[in-house]
């Protein structure tokens, strides 16, 4: 059996009722819940309303249904999924966000990985789809599906998130949505491919190469620049997504996957590499993906993911069921590689302790977190603050908007606060 | 060595039943001539290589952006469901800044390249040449930048100085 708490336990590590991360191998935790006033059923150990005999459910008395050729989720996980912001005149243009508050642990599965497009999925038949290599190369070359299936390959599990990530952060006043719907274009997979390194040297690069425009094969043919020090390093031609192929609003059958950097750099449905010796000042590294600052000037090619976190539970709209220990849970990650430490403070940031990282801790992966908090039914302010293994320390809104004001619209990697009032709700605050 | 390493040199091919060991990895790219690649290569750069032959004039361009155009992103690029293109009224360093391609875009070739690779959304790579320098010219023209008959074309193009092409500072790359 697990320990319970002892009265030591109980003592706070930092204001507002937060405990030492060890309180969370004992047992007693309960977590916020979704929605408005459940009761916090398991931890409770309530009986539901409706009473049925429990020890002999109709399933043990039957036979279940036989096998599946491809599985999917319960029934009763239906409402899981991703939401969905498109453009209504093109229906292919726009977003869905991984729902991050229904998930546990560090993958996204294939089915809620975040999508954004800018003119659909597009329908490839793999064997009529090719990938050329020319520009400066000694020799321009044209891949297979089929042959880069045969290459030596590599796996990296880690996350993409879209530049245009969290932007709703940027507002004035705080949006009040699900996790989710305002921080999900980002999510975590094993991506398994092709190291580019391999092809590139097979085409010979010339040494004027420095960058490369990498175009996908959807009806934008969404085109971008990357420098070709980044592709040796540890770009791959992606195949499989969690170890199945990948999906086709993920890339299939191709997709570039740029470790660390911002989403659009990982082209999906990828059909040209050009080496280049300037990036080709395509729209999506001009007009967008670049950051407008108060000053007027804008930066550009912004391509490493800052360090970032948030609590998933509790998070906005959810609730807690009245005064007691809870789990606060979370996610971090940077693009510049592993999260050292996560703090979460119970009282707006005046204090913080230390959450407990949860292994595996990779780089460019999501982390989880946990912490133990005691809730005393008193107005909270709930916040998380990330640090990287570089030492880059997630910034506090305030700083991140005295730097660069609230119309660069990219990159919004703030410090996320969650307010929970005297009835246990939880809303979006800036504080 | 590390294991990728190990498998590099050792040239493993996975497929069927062959594991071939030869000195290096596959090399199963399929050589193409420069006449094959240009099929496949659109890219326009600034300085105006990739740029096709042909040409258009704003008011060339007028009557294709109203057909074509004017329904996502409003009479005169002003702003629909789609992107607003011209017509900033307020400064990029104003409490409230506008961006559209006469304000923000540091480059007038990648309007080009933008409007023949992707739009009109609901029939992209539909233009032709002439029409997408065309609607290049108008959408210029309808952000003060050239003249009405000023003619775009691959020369003219790349020559043509937007207002904010050094308004850019690279951050992750030289
Ligand atoms: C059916 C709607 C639709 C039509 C018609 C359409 N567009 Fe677009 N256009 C869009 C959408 C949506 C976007 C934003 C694409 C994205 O999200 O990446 C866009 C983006 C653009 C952009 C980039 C804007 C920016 O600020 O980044 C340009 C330039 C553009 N369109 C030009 C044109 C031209 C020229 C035509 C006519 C030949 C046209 N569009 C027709 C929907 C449309």
């Amino acid at each position: 059996m697990r320990e319970t708490f002892s009265t030591d336990d109980l003592q706070p590590a930092a204001g507002g009722g937060l405990l030492h991360r060890r309180v969370l191998l004992k047992a007693g935790l309960i977590l916020a819940s979704a929605g408005a006033a459940q009761p916090a059923l398991a931890a409770a150990g309530k009986k539901p309303a409706v009473e049925s005999d429990l020890a002999h459910p109709s399933w043990t008395r039957e036979p279940g249904q036989p096998f599946t050729n491809y599985g999917l989720p319960s029934k009763h996980e239906a409402a899981v999924m991703r939401s969905v912001g498109a453009n209504h005149d093109v229906p292919g243009n726009g977003v869905s966000w991984t729902p991050l508050e229904s998930l546990e642990g560090i993958l996204t599965p294939a089915g809620l990985h975040f999508e954004r497009h800018h003119n659909g999925v597009p329908a490839i038949d793999p064997a009529q789809h090719r990938l050329v290599i020319h520009g400066l190369v000694k020799q321009p070359l044209m891949f297979t599906v089929e042959s880069l299936l045969r290459y030596p390959m590599t796996s990296h599990l880690i996350f993409v998130e879209c530049g245009g990530n969290s932007n709703a952060g940027w507002h004035q006043e705080p949006i009040q949505r699900p996790v989710g719907s305002f921080h999900g274009l980002v999510s975590c997979s094993e991506w398994t491919g092709v190291p580019l390194s391999i092809l590139l040297d097979e085409a010979g690069l010339d040494p004027k190469a420095l960058w490369a425009v990498a175009e996908g094969a959807d009806a934008m043919l969404m085109n971008v620049s990357i420098p070709v020090e980044k592709l040796m390093k540890d770009c791959i031609v992606a195949l499989y997504q969690n170890g199945e192929r990948i999906r086709p609003e993920n890339g299939y059958p191709l997709r570039l996957i740029a470790p660390g950097w911002e989403g659009v750099l990982n082209v999906k449905w990828l059909r040209r590499i050009q080496l280049t010796d300037q990036p080709v000042m395509a729209r999506n590294e001009t007009a967008k993906y670049t950051e407008l600052l108060p000053s007027g000037r804008s930066r550009m090619f912004t391509f490493v993911v800052d360090a970032k976190s948030l609590l998933t539970s509790p998070s906005c709209g959810q609730s807690l069921s009245g005064p007691s220990v809870y789990e606060l849970k979370g996610l971090a990650w940077s693009g510049r590689g592993r999260i050292a430490m996560v703090e979460v403070s119970a009282d707006g940031g005046a204090s913080w302790t230390r959450a407990q990282l949860q292994d595996p801790v990779l780089p460019r992966c999501f982390t989880r977190f946990r912490a133990a908090w005691k809730w005393d039914g008193q107005p909270a302010v709930l916040k998380s603050r990330a640090t990287d293994e570089t030492g880059y320390v997630q910034p506090e809104r305030a700083a991140l908007v005295a730097e660069r004001g609230r119309h660069g619209y990219f990159h919004y990697n703030a410090i996320v606060s969650w307010g929970v009032d005297a009835e246990g709700k939880v809303s979006h605050v800036y504080a | 060595m590390s294991m990728r390493d190990a498998l590099l040199a050792a040239g493993f091919v996975f497929g069927g039943a062959v594991c071939a060991l030869s000195a290096e990895a596959p090399k199963l790219g399929i050589p193409i001539s420069p006449a094959d690649v240009a099929a496949w290569d659109i890219s326009v750069f600034p300085d105006g290589r990739g740029l096709p032959p042909g040409n258009g004039t704003a008011r060339q361009g007028r009557a294709l952006f109203d057909a074509q155009c004017a329904r996502c992103h409003g009479a005169g690029g002003r702003g629909g469901t789609a992107e607003e293109l011209a017509g900033s009224t307020s400064p990029l360093n104003g409490p409230d800044p506008d961006k559209t391609i006469g304000t923000y875009w540091p480059y007038a070739t990648t309007v080009f390249d933008m409007t023949r690779r992707s739009m009109p959304m609901h029939a992209p790579g539909s233009l032709s040449n002439d029409e997408a320098y065309a609607v290049t010219a108008y959408l210029l023209f309808a952000n003060k930048i050239i003249a009405e008959d000023f003619e775009i074309n691959r020369e003219s193009l790349p020559l043509v100085k937007m207002p904010n092409r050094d308004g850019f500072d690279r951050i992750d790359a030289p």
